[in-house]
């Protein structure tokens, strides 16, 4: 479904990425791993378009997204929650949610649409008409993959949704994401929290320094010894 | 007769406000979009008056179809400055930017003066010379008083259902609110700043057509003083919030009216100017802007 294929990324005068191969199937949960600064977030952030790719290609579903613009990739159907949740703080949840659906005309499939996220995220209802800045870190990242899901995307691109979240929040969110994608999304799925990531993904790949290092079954890099030693804590 | 002058004040200052707030407003969408201090926009305001002058005194067109059509033609003007001008700039620095904008306004000011000469025009009545009595009292007023309130007030009242309800206006909100989350949504950022300066833009036009109708003339460099003012107006309220413009707007607007009417019209404008210095020095995100502090 999506397939980078020897991606070079600049970031601010730094060679971010150095030739990244990630591809994703259809239904798959895949984990990027990787510590701080290894690139983790430029890959996604050139997926969706916010950054711009020096040399490289990105097809998705066959389609080259090199010159498509970032709200042209959404309706292609990519959405991507970004790194820290940035919800609209001064917006309520429902407007941060209808504001999701940005790309869509059918005005009924919408609410209903809204009215299944309530229902994945009960608090979201209770809370639909505070704004956002009012929600604690997890409740806003269940906004964010909400509104992320309003596009009804095929592939769902995650930074870190467990950063700066309580365990047990970590692990609900974890729960929500594999019912996500059992509902049909496909999971392209960045963390350092290695552990969790490679326990619900499919496939993984481990990056360092703009570079994948090694790649594979989640289930096997769970336990492959430099995995282990370098990412989970030994 | 002391209530009546305090009345006649009043009026004088809510129009004169009403004025600064519609150009407030259209500062405030821009820089809440895009973070640059548009000066040129008080100069839109100024071809809004010409544009009126125009329609008016060449096409003999009514109050209403001249102020609607100039506000087209202004909101037209606004996206064509922000394309040429502004978007080739748009990722360099914000010194960069706010150079860029003092030349616009000087283009536009100099470029009046060249093509249609420097002269005060004289701009013709279009409205009524009927005044109303307030109350029983001796306080008059003008119908333009009227018109100017009226017409500001629903103008803001629209603004305000676009902002809010419409799609156009969430993505104006979103925008200014996180750009790089707007994109993610699928929001065109290109589109919406377009969207945002032809709306500030047309604002303007609207407030050069009342001002025209009201004073009776205008010049090439009639947008400088109410564009700085304006400026000032939308600082005081808060810069990037809408709700601060219009407050900032009255607000100014009644001061300096009261300012005059006690016999210092000859220092008004220094007050709006210690008003901002105050301001900024006590209260630097505007009287009804949020303390935020920036993460580190």
């Amino acid at each position: 479904m999506l397939e980078l294929k020897d991606l070079h990324v600049y970031y601010g005068g730094i060679h971010a990425l150095k030739g990244i191969d990630i591809k994703v199937n259809e239904g798959e949960i895949v984990t990027l791993v990787g510590a701080n600064g290894s690139g983790k977030t430029t890959t996604l952030r050139t997926i969706s378009g916010l950054e711009t790719l020096k040399s490289g290609n990105i097809l998705f579903k066959g389609k080259d997204l090199k010159k498509v613009t970032a709200s042209e990739i959404v309706k292609m159907g990519i959405s991507h929650v970004p790194e820290g949740r940035r919800v609209f703080a001064d917006m309520s949840v429902y407007e941060n949610l209808e504001i999701g659906a940005f790309t869509r005309k059918d005005k009924s499939e919408i609410e209903k649409d809204i009215q299944n996220i309530y229902s994945l995220f009960p608090i979201l209802y209770e809370r639909k008409n505070q704004s956002a800045s009012t929600l604690s870190g997890g409740e806003q990242q269940m906004l964010a993959i909400g509104r992320a899901l309003l596009s009804r995307p095929e592939l769902l691109l995650l930074d870190e949704p467990s950063m700066g979240l309580a365990p047990l929040i970590v692990k609900d969110i974890f729960d929500i994401i594999v019912d996500i994608n059992k509902k049909g999304t496909t999971i392209l799925l960045v963390e350092q929290n290695a552990n969790m990531a490679l326990q619900c993904a499919n496939r993984a790949y481990i990056i360092k320094n703009g570079k994948i290092e090694l790649e594979g079954k989640a289930s096997e890099l769970l336990n492959h010894d430099e995995v282990k030693n370098a990412y989970l804590g030994g | 007769m002391i209530m009546e002058e305090i009345i006649q004040q009043i009026v004088n200052g809510v129009s004169l406000g009403s004025i600064y707030a519609l150009i407030a407003l259209g500062y405030t969408m821009v820089y809440g979009i895009i973070k640059l201090i548009n000066f040129a926009h008080g100069d839109i305001y100024m071809i809004g008056a010409y544009v009126g002058f125009a329609l008016t005194t060449f096409l003999k067109l009514g109050f209403f179809p001249a102020l609607i059509l100039s506000m087209v033609i202004c909101a037209i003007l606004g996206v064509i400055i922000e394309k040429v001008a502004y978007k080739p700039i748009r990722n360099s620095t914000r010194i960069a930017a706010l150079i860029t904008a003092i030349s616009v306004s000087l283009f536009l000011e100099y470029g009046m003066m060249y093509f249609f000469k420097p002269d005060t025009r004289t701009f013709p009545s279009l409205l009524p010379d009927k005044q109303i009595k307030i109350f029983n009292t001796d306080a008059v007023l003008d119908i333009k008083n009227v018109y100017i309130i009226v017409v500001t007030i629903s103008l803001m009242l629209l603004l305000q259902y676009v902002i809010h309800r419409t799609k156009v206006g969430k993505a104006m909100r979103a925008v200014s609110l996180d750009r790089d989350a707007a994109q993610l949504m699928g929001i065109d950022i290109n589109k919406t700043i377009s969207n945002t300066f032809a709306i500030g833009s047309a604002l303007a036009g609207a407030a050069g057509v009342l001002v025209g109708t009201y004073y009776n003339s205008i010049n090439p460099l009639m947008g400088v003083v109410p564009g700085l003012k304006a400026f000032v107006a939308a600082v005081i309220g808060g810069i990037g919030i809408i709700p601060g413009a219009v407050f900032g707007g009255f607000f100014l607007g009644i001061t300096e009216t009261t300012i005059s009417s006690l016999g210092g019209s000859l220092y008004k404008d220094a007050v709006a100017f210690a008003i901002l210095i105050l301001v900024l020095l006590l209260k630097p995100n505007g009287f009804l802007g949020k303390d935020v502090k920036e993460k580190v």
